[in-house]
């Protein structure tokens, strides 16, 4: 399987298996990787899977729908050119390898 | 070992404490005990996704079965709490008592019944936990005529999933509009439109008054008179705190388990937080409420968290909600109840609109239709206290961003 690496604000690196057809945000959850709270539960409402996409992965992620640009204006650390919801970004052979980065803070 | 922190009920504020306690970093062993048979999962699937098919059981859960050991926490599933002393500080269960340190109430709520003639037939349906809506998917593979009693969000999304399954739907509401408890006027006119267009027949000023048939329902009569072919009926009229427990251990309770802004009940180190807390709440004007939704769930939660971890931050959060009616999603922030203005933000006849809600001129509550960034918007306002002029919010041209600080 695929793997994706979520490194924590603090720099602690996770390196896990990701399964095709599964979002960023899942792989996170069943990880327990804190960092991702996902409260809403991957319905695009809460704004609290934030996440930060490696630069040379930017082109390989999806693009974002404009529900997902609108809601990255509200997350508790500021958006950066980088930022992306996790939960709408779902795991493929392209993202093998995809370092994640996650905010010191989701709400 | 020390006593642990107990938590009774396994739903969205159970798993945030367990999150919120270690993140405050309190130490103490925690203990969750939940009536239900699975882990903690997500409820707003049951009345849509999951009746599709389109979200798997695997999916429903929040956390997976080893997060609880990661956070040290144990877990007890089937697990009745029947009685709390709250001076031996114990709880009891089918295996015996249980010291606790702290003790946290999140017992959430159940569905309103209505004692109607053959509501106890087969294929009369509630919908909260998980085998409810099994239940119902099992019955949707055969169903042809679908009733809901109660034009509430779960009424409203599980008559656009059915009709969206091809089943004839209708949906009764006593009330003159849909959603009347929780959302504007124009609001309730757009939704009942749009579910009328898409085929659902909404009788309002009426009701279901006798369910017919001999072990399944096979009809259903109405006030009005008149009787209807139906063998899927959905009873979605609104839930009942679960504070049965607590009012029995002496806890004081009224519509819910009282607790003070730090979400303290009126018994030392004994706590309560989500759909059963009876708090108050400052976007209500400092009234005492009930709020059913995961915002209040989650921010509760970590209110607790704190509280245990002795620095007690007040709860002052903006309530916020939402609901996905077939392709539409409509999401709430503040509570609108004590609105004397209104103003439309965008075209009504359009898809995407949100109507404001104002007292004496301050900006009570925003409820959105198709439209997330004025409702994170209407988020950071509202819990700001920052009002646009209803001049400014009718005038989509009108940055409202540029109100923040």
């Amino acid at each position: 399987m695929p793997k994706v690496i979520f490194v924590e604000a603090d720099g602690t690196r996770h390196e896990v298996e990701g399964k095709n057809g599964v979002s960023l945000m899942e792989i996170a959850i069943s990880n327990n990787i804190d960092g991702i709270e996902a409260e809403c539960g991957g319905s695009c409402m809460c704004a609290t899977c934030h996440c930060f996409i490696e630069e040379d992965f930017s082109a390989a992620v999806p693009a974002m729908e404009s529900d997902e640009d609108e809601m990255l204006g509200f997350t508790a650390v500021d958006r950066k050119s980088s930022s992306r919801l996790s939960c709408q970004i779902k795991m493929s052979d392209d993202l093998a390898g995809i370092e994640v980065n996650l905010p010191s803070e989701q709400n | 070992m020390s006593d642990p922190i107990i938590i009774v009920g396994g739903g969205q504020a159970a798993v945030q404490l367990c999150l919120a306690l270690r993140k405050e970093k309190v130490e103490t062993p925690v203990l969750m005990m939940s009536e239900e048979s699975e882990y903690p999962y997500h409820r707003p699937p049951l009345s849509k996704s999951f009746l599709t098919g389109e979200t798997d059981e695997d999916k429903l859960l929040m956390r997976p079965e080893t997060f609880y050991a990661s956070k040290q926490v144990a877990v007890e599933l089937n697990t009745h709490v029947s009685a709390i002393d709250t001076s031996e500080r114990t709880v009891s269960t089918a295996g015996g008592e249980k010291r606790f340190q702290s003790l946290v109430l999140v017992t959430g709520a159940r569905p309103r019944q209505l004692p109607l003639p053959g509501a106890d037939l087969s294929g009369v349906h509630l919908l909260r936990d998980l085998q409810h809506s099994k239940n119902i998917k099992n019955a949707l593979e055969d169903a042809q005529h679908v009733v809901v009693v109660g034009a509430g969000f779960i009424g409203l999304e599980f008559a656009a999933v059915a009709s969206g399954l091809k089943k004839t739907v209708t949906v009764f509401d006593m009330a003159d509009r849909v959603m009347a408890r929780a959302v504007s006027p124009a609001i309730s006119s757009w939704f009942e439109k749009t579910h009328q267009g898409n085929g659902i027949d909404i009788r309002l000023k009426d009701s279901v008054s006798e369910i017919l048939g001999e072990s399944s329902v096979k009809q259903v009569k109405t006030v009005a008179g008149e009787l209807l072919p139906c063998d899927l009926l959905l009873i979605g009229v609104g839930v009942i705190a679960n504070d049965d427990l607590a009012s029995a251990a002496g806890i004081e309770c009224d519509n819910g388990i009282v607790v003070n802004e730090f979400c303290e009940t009126s018994v030392a180190d004994i706590y309560s937080a989500g759909d059963c807390a009876s708090h108050p709440n400052p976007f209500a004007q400092g009234g005492r409420i009930r709020l059913e939704s995961i915002q209040n769930a989650t921010d509760q939660a970590r209110v607790v968290a704190s509280t245990i971890a002795g620095k007690k931050m007040p709860y002052h959060s903006v309530p916020w909600f939402w609901s996905d009616q077939g392709e539409h999603s409509l999401q709430m922030a503040g509570l609108s109840n004590s609105a004397d203005q209104f103003v439309v933000r965008g075209d009504i006849e359009s898809d995407n609109f949100s109507v404001f809600h104002y007292r004496a001129k301050q900006l009570q509550s925003v409820d959105s239709v198709n439209s997330p960034r004025d409702h994170m918007l209407a988020r950071k306002l509202i819990g700001g206290q920052i009002s646009p002029s209803l001049e400014q919010a009718a005038d989509i041209t009108f940055e409202l961003k540029s109100l923040l600080p």
